[in-house]
């Protein structure tokens, strides 16, 4: 299936398009020693988070009894960061995978990572496992050459072993000794030189997948811990609202009923059994009368609310160069609303104090950061407070995951002794967790006479796209209690990793261009990170826009993209995705559409281009997705099919963010609060069929990947859409409403 | 005291008879395979069969199952030693998070009894019921259709190599 990559060869386009039915194609940058030349210099930092975590056991530790035990300070969340990982620490140290017991974000035995977010797993932690593992490898070898007298490159590691060419070995539990490898990290490793790679490139199954399909406890919601009860919080029935009066009898004497905990506006039940906390936290619910305040803005005019809102002016990009005269000039403005994250499994965790000391499982994405948060919320220092990532469903960005860890946290306090289980309600996860906020973006250009960009200019309104924790005032629980924290005022993200303006500044090489971030502090509704941050809505309006001056231009949309492109990586992507998509032969039918887009992910991650196929039906407006083809460029690929997984899904996940979710509300409360209010793709609404196409960079460095489809898949939809009906539209959903509308009756 | 037979094992349970199957399975008898997504049979997680159709767990109360037969994705097989379902997931690599995954698996269960040929559109349909939020959807897809080939062989005899990695 696979054809080999070819390191010191650079394949001839032509080459490529010849290995027709190949899945994945190799390349290479230049030459192997090029490729080495981009490795951390001399006197560089040290290399991914070994630049904050530097001595080499916090990452590999080797026991007496041979045993390895690697560290990350990352979670798994679906997104198979533990089979990657295992990969790169077994290939560096010549050991089979199987060999490697990984310990995840744990913030008593594992490096602080902050978040894992941001598709930067494998830059930060990969890149730090890679080199600390070929180090301690070399330690090894070192080691084992004096022991042997044997000179140290005729050593190799091999299955737990350094063994020499003539038979020899000695095994790594004794060459380890006493703090062999508790020395700090160089900047320059010996890694592995690509071409002899036996695991990393190669699709290897995910080490969690045979406990998820067999019942085994995989997840925080199967942790069962002794003596642990269940508890159930009644949230207010609007952000704002004040508990007024509760009448705790009818609860407190329901079968199973331990405690009711209130503090404020918190309310909270606990119980033996799950269910019998379900029941008291509706009789509670039903007893509670409550204050309601704080309304929300409209919903028909929440655009206009957010433009009204004070903004500041952050300018990312102001280009000012020689261009042609410009002959036309277009603009148009696109929107996207507010979308959650909608994760399948509500936000679950669960809680013990004992000894004045608090141990947390979460699903958070962030346990240092969170265990910080938690100290301030109930007043306890950090060291004594203990957070353990534990795996939940997906959450594809910050979701209700830290509020339920708080939530667990004040519970248990409220009850020592026994370990306190936590989950939300489907209505509480759908109505509480932070969205993904609705943005506005306005964009201007001029085409010079020959259909050239020779002006950009580009505004985007935003929220912020993190409200993460860093302290209490960031945890829902936290503003409910009697002395509430107030959520602090937020911060835009820098570029380049961005928040409203990730994504924000094109590729594309225009002579003139400016871009501005209008960040906006003020939230009418809660919001946060959720997958791609602001680069879903800017790749949707800015690669929307570049069909629509195709168009002006009279040019074929992938034409126009490379004309603009001269990043030789981006025009990879773009081609493969054209040419195993058949874009120059496409058969245009009555009702069908094809689309394209490109994006590298924040301009630094993974390069992804796709095109998709459409069938629209004239009566109902509803959008089926034939078939999605793309090509993704992730550097060196670590588990190739992995990289599949997780695009083929963040297609399948943006096709329905694009044509189905918006979250409602009116100005009370908010309103999507299951999944017959905010109804996400099911079986036959996803695409016919999803091709991803993985080129190999062999010894390039890792490009962040798993969110890399999000933004480009909404516009190839819109493109499509365009390219079926005519009609061009700009404010998501593209909901099968709006494009009845666009094509009338 | 309620008697159930969970994975063809009588099982006698002390809880309220309105408390729903679910919550039975995960707290009661310690079983993780259904899971809770909604508590309102829209998304699947909680996904079981009883009486060999697909059900939501979160809906069916315990006072309706004395004498069904209820089976959960531990009574496919294990870890170890995986029935022809959870061997496909595996083979295919069909999950994500995972979360929604053992509750397909179980309405995938309940299609491949009635129906062992099922075309694409089949499954799809079938499948209406059970969300994904991580977009898994193709690869169960071809999960399902992988193990119907496998159920077939293995029923026609000519089933020896069932896992192909």
């Amino acid at each position: 299936m696979n054809s080999t990559p070819s390191p010191g060869l650079l394949l001839s386009r032509r080459e490529f398009l010849t290995t027709a039915g190949a899945l994945v194609v190799g390349f290479s940058l230049g030459t192997v020693s090029d490729l080495f030349a981009q490795r951390p210099q001399e006197g560089a930092k040290l290399p991914g988070s070994l630049a904050s975590t530097p001595m080499l056991d916090a990452w590999i530790r080797i026991g007496a009894d041979g045993t390895i035990t690697v560290c990350t300070g990352k979670g798994e969340l679906g997104q198979g960061i533990k089979t990657a990982l295992i990969q790169i620490a077994s290939e560096e140290l010549g050991v089979q995978p199987a060999a490697i017991k990984l310990v995840t974000a744990d913030t008593r035995t594992t490096p602080d990572e902050g978040y894992t977010a941001g598709s930067n797993s494998m830059k930060d932690s990969g890149t730090a496992i890679q080199n600390a593992a070929a180090q301690v490898r070399e330690i090894l070898i070192g080691r084992a050459a004096d022991k042997l007298t044997v000179s140290a490159d005729k050593l190799v590691a091999r299955d737990g072993f350094v063994v020499t060419d003539d038979g020899r070995r000695a095994a790594f539990g004794e060459l380890v000794g006493d703090n062999l490898t508790h020395v700090r990290a160089q900047p320059q490793s010996k890694l592995k030189d690509p071409r002899t790679y036996a695991l990393v490139g190669k699709p290897l199954a995910r080490v969690d997948i045979p406990a998820k399909v067999s019942g085994g406890a995989a997840y925080v919601q199967d942790l069962r811990l002794p003596g642990m009860l269940h508890a159930r919080v009644i949230r207010p029935p609007s952000y704002g609202a004040r508990l007024r009066d509760v009448k705790v009898a009818d609860a407190e004497t329901l079968p199973g009923v331990i405690k009711i905990v209130r503090d404020g506006n918190f309310l909270a039940v606990v119980a033996e059994h799950e269910f019998q906390a379900v029941v008291a936290m509706r009789a509670l619910a039903t007893n509670a009368s409550w204050e309601m305040r704080n309304r929300l803005p409209d919903p028909s005019d929440i655009y206009g609310t957010l433009r009204r809102l004070p903004a500041d002016a952050i300018v990312d990009l102001d280009l000012n160069g020689q261009a042609a005269a410009p002959a036309r000039r277009l603009e148009a403005s696109y929107r996207r609303p507010y979308q959650m994250h909608g994760a399948i499994g509500p936000a679950c965790a669960i809680a013990l104090m004992k000894d004045g000391t608090l141990t947390v499982w979460t699903h958070s994405q962030g346990v240092y950061p969170l265990r910080k948060s938690i100290a301030e919320l109930l007043h306890l220092p950090e060291d004594r407070i203990q957070c353990v990532h534990a795996e939940g469903a997906g959450c594809y960005g910050h979701n209700g995951a830290d509020d339920a860890a708080a939530d667990a946290a004040l519970i248990a306090r409220a009850l020592p002794d026994r370990p306190v289980r936590v989950q939300w309600m489907r209505e509480q996860e759908h109505a509480w967790e932070p969205y993904g906020p609705a943005m506005i973006a306005d964009v201007k250009a001029a085409l010079d006479a020959d259909g050239n960009v020779v002006e950009w200019t580009y505004d985007v309104w935003s929220n912020a796209h993190s409200t993460r924790p860093g302290g209490a005032g960031n945890l829902l629980p936290a503003w409910h209690l009697e002395t509430p924290f107030t959520q602090p005022v937020p911060k835009p993200i820098p570029l380049p990793e961005g928040g409203g303006d990730r994504n924000a500044i094109p590729l594309y090489k225009f002579p003139n261009a400016r871009v501005v971030h209008h960040f906006i502090p003020s939230m009418p509704v809660r919001v946060s990170a959720l997958r791609a941050l602001g680069a879903y809505a800017n790749i949707f309006a800015i690669e929307s826009f570049i069909d629509e001056l195709a168009a002006a231009a009279s040019v074929d949309p992938v034409e126009f993209r490379l004309r603009h492109l001269d990043d030789p990586r981006a025009r990879d992507v773009i081609v493969m995705a054209a040419s195993r998509f058949g874009w120059a032969n496409y058969p245009a039918g009555k009702g069908r559409g094809r689309g394209f887009a490109f994006a590298r992910y924040k301009n630094l991650g993974a390069y992804l281009a796709l095109a998709v196929d459409i069938e629209i039906d004239r009566e109902s407006g509803r959008v089926k997705v034939l078939r999605a083809v793309a090509a993704v460029d992730s550097g060196q690929p670590v588990n190739p099919d992995g990289i599949r997984n997780q695009i083929e899904g963040g297609i399948v996940q943006s096709a329905s963010w694009t044509l189905y979710e918006a979250v409602s509300f009116d100005t009370n409360a908010i309103t999507s609060t299951d999944w017959g209010s905010y109804p996400i793709a099911r079986f036959a609404d996803v695409p016919g069929n999803v091709d991803v196409h993985v080129i190999e960079r062999p010894g390039a460095p890792f490009l962040g990947t798993g969110e890399a489809a999000q933004g480009p898949t909404a516009a190839a939809l819109a493109n499509a859409i365009a390219n079926a009906t005519g009609a061009r539209l700009r404010e998501l959903p593209l909901s099968r409403t709006r494009v009845k509308a666009t094509i009338g009756a | 005291m309620i008697e159930l037979n969970v994975n063809g094992r009588p099982q006698a349970v002390d809880a309220d008879p309105a408390t729903p199957l679910l919550y039975v399975l995960r707290d009661h008898l310690a079983l993780n395979g259904a899971k809770f997504g909604c508590g309102l049979g829209q998304c699947g997680a909680c996904t079981v069969m009883i009486d060999g159709k697909a059900a939501f767990s979160c809906v069916t109360p315990i006072s309706a199952l004395p004498g069904r037969k209820i089976t959960t994705v531990e009574g496919l097989g294990t870890a170890d030693n995986p029935g022809p379902l959870q061997q496909a997931f595996i083979d295919e690599q069909a999950a994500q998070c995972g979360y929604c995954i053992a509750g397909m698996i179980m309405r995938a269960q309940a299609l491949l009894e009635a129906n062992p040929s099922p075309t694409d559109d089949d499954i799809r349909r079938h499948m209406m019921p059970n969300l994904c939020r991580c977009g898994t959807h193709m690869r169960i897809v071809r999960a399902v259709q992988r193990a119907a080939r496998t159920m077939k062989n293995v029923k026609n005899g000519a089933g020896v190599n069932v896992t192909t990695k």
